[in-house]
């Protein structure tokens, strides 16, 4: 088995073939899409590979530290970062190929015109454990 | 067998060992195995007296560890002074221990899990389901909140005011899966009731009740908000409206004002309107006023406005929001309702965009992104 995060993007990757903003959906669009999202993550929760998954706000700013004694200095809220992550899901399946299959179902989800999104999800294995046997 | 009935014994029963010279961290270990315990044994053995077994099981297992620690440490200590088992003492330190989990050195969210597991005799397991953290960090937080108490005189009267605004957290805020939290902290808040007489302990068991009484409406069968003005009010809950409204009136019946009935009362008025339509707004406001006057909220101020536009119309709500800081949360959220109901739908659904741009949790973001969804799907039209 091995790990995987399924990376969702407020901006930052390719555009998607879909790309309307989801306040230009109708009503009725937007609840079928949250329909497809919770379903999809019960039906992974079913085959057991299903791990969590999380949504961020938008707003957000750098940190970093500034010497001993001193406050860290803040940046932000970043409005010019060019890539900006929306949310994540955790997976844990058995195949580089099955992390893909199960990425592009979830980019299926419809949007405008109840038709798929098509949305540029990013796949990102996770670092294991060293295995037992070395040698 | 009834879970709820057996955790209502938890602080009198830790109450009571620790009057019997048992540290308060110790005892609280003990008195969660003996819940435990209870929980194991008691369906298919139940005692014929849940309390006095409770005391036994618990006592039983402080000397227990106490023994083991002192062994281990190569010390005899005062452990065999075992006090002859007998009737419990008359007091009850229930109130006693809400001061103590609720003390102002700990942190809201060690007060809120200390409180749950001493005084609500959830297990820790319980604890962490509900707030979505692993159970080993839910079981330092707790332990590191024992510590900090640790030197907090028993028998000193605290301050009720922080006892009520750990309640009102455990009821505000946190996951509702296999814990009911709102329904705890209700239980946790009508317990604290009987154990002192206070007119704003009364004010927070109404509000939450008046709350909790329109619950299932609040949100429709595909999870998605539903706002006060469109739930179906014969979902709600009119037995739990009586019981809330007649608290509540007792407690103003004091003339002892606090900001928990002045809540409760806005939340009377809503429940008592059998249609939207047919709010006393006006009486609202006054409320609004009277909260305002007595915490000096800006959050107070931004439903203020809300009721504001409902009462005196949509430019009034919309010129009381300019005297506040659009920074405030859901500000732009009120923004957007009072634009849309003043008829400038084109700024309403881009304030509604906005606001769902900011919002602090999924479901009102969802709620927000649909109600600029649906103006521009109507402007299209």
């Amino acid at each position: 088995m091995a790990k995987y995060l399924l990376l969702k993007h407020y901006r930052g990757g390719p555009a998607a073939v879909n790309d309307v903003p989801m306040d230009r959906w109708t009503p009725e669009e937007i609840s079928a899409h949250m329909q497809y999202m919770s379903d999809f993550a019960s039906r992974l929760e079913k085959t057991g590979e299903y791990i969590e998954g999380q949504a961020l706000a938008p707003e957000g700013a750098w940190v970093r530290y500034d010497g001993p004694g001193r406050p860290p200095v803040t940046d932000g809220p970043f409005a010019e970062t060019k890539d900006l992550i929306a949310g994540w899901m955790v997976i844990d399946v058995d195949s580089y190929e099955r992390a893909v299959e199960l990425a592009g179902e979830l980019s299926a989800a419809p949007g405008a015109g109840g038709k798929p999104i098509h949305e540029w999800l990013e796949v990102r294995p996770f670092l294991t454990e060293p295995p037992t046997i070395a040698e | 067998m009834n879970e709820a009935l057996l955790r209502s014994l938890t602080p009198t029963v830790l109450g009571i060992l620790v009057r019997r010279g048992a540290d308060f961290a110790a005892a609280e270990d003990a008195v969660q195995d003996a819940l435990v315990e209870a929980v194991r044994v008691w369906p298919a053995d139940p005692p014929r007296d849940p309390k006095g077994w409770l005391i036994t099981v618990a006592w039983r297992r402080f000397l227990d560890t106490t023994r083991a620690d002192a062994a281990r440490r190569r010390r005899e200590d005062l452990v065999d002074d075992e006090p002859a088992p007998g009737p419990a003492p008359e007091v009850d330190d229930t109130l006693q221990l809400y001061f103590l989990c609720a003390h102002p050195s700990l942190t809201p969210s060690s007060a809120v899990a200390l409180t749950l597991r001493a005084v609500g005799g959830l297990t820790t397991r319980q604890i962490a389901d509900a707030y979505l953290v692993p159970e080993a960090t839910m079981a330092q937080r707790i332990s590191r909140a024992k510590r900090t108490v640790s030197a907090v005189r028993f028998d000193r009267p605290g301050d009720v005011a922080t006892v009520l605004r750990v309640l009102y957290l455990v009821f505000n805020e946190g996951y509702t899966g296999d814990v009911d939290l709102a329904a705890e902290a209700i239980r946790l808040t009508r317990q604290l009731a009987g154990a002192i007489d206070h007119p704003e302990v009364a004010g927070l068991l109404a509000l939450m009740l008046l709350h909790h009484a329109r619950r299932a409406s609040r949100t429709s069968p595909d999870g998605s908000l539903v706002p006060l003005a469109e739930q179906d009010r014969g979902r709600w809950d009119t037995a739990v409206i009586a019981e809330g409204v007649d608290i509540l009136q007792t407690a103003l019946a004091r003339d002892r004002l606090g900001e928990f009935q002045a809540q409760a009362a806005i939340a009377a008025l809503h429940a008592d309107a059998p249609t939207a339509e047919e709010t006393d707004w006006v009486q609202i406001v006054e409320w609004y006023d009277e909260l305002a006057r007595l915490t000096d909220s800006p959050v107070v101020r931004l439903n203020r406005a809300v009721a504001v536009g409902e009462a005196d119309g949509a430019r009034a709500g919309l010129a009381a929001l300019t005297a506040l800081d659009d920074a405030l949360p859901r500000h732009t959220a009120v923004a957007a309702y009072l634009h849309e109901r003043d008829g400038d739908l084109a700024t309403a659904a881009r304030l509604y965009a906005e606001a769902a741009h900011r919002a602090p949790n999924l479901a009102e973001r969802d709620h927000l992104t649909r109600q600029a969804a649906r103006l521009n799907t109507r402007r299209q039209r």
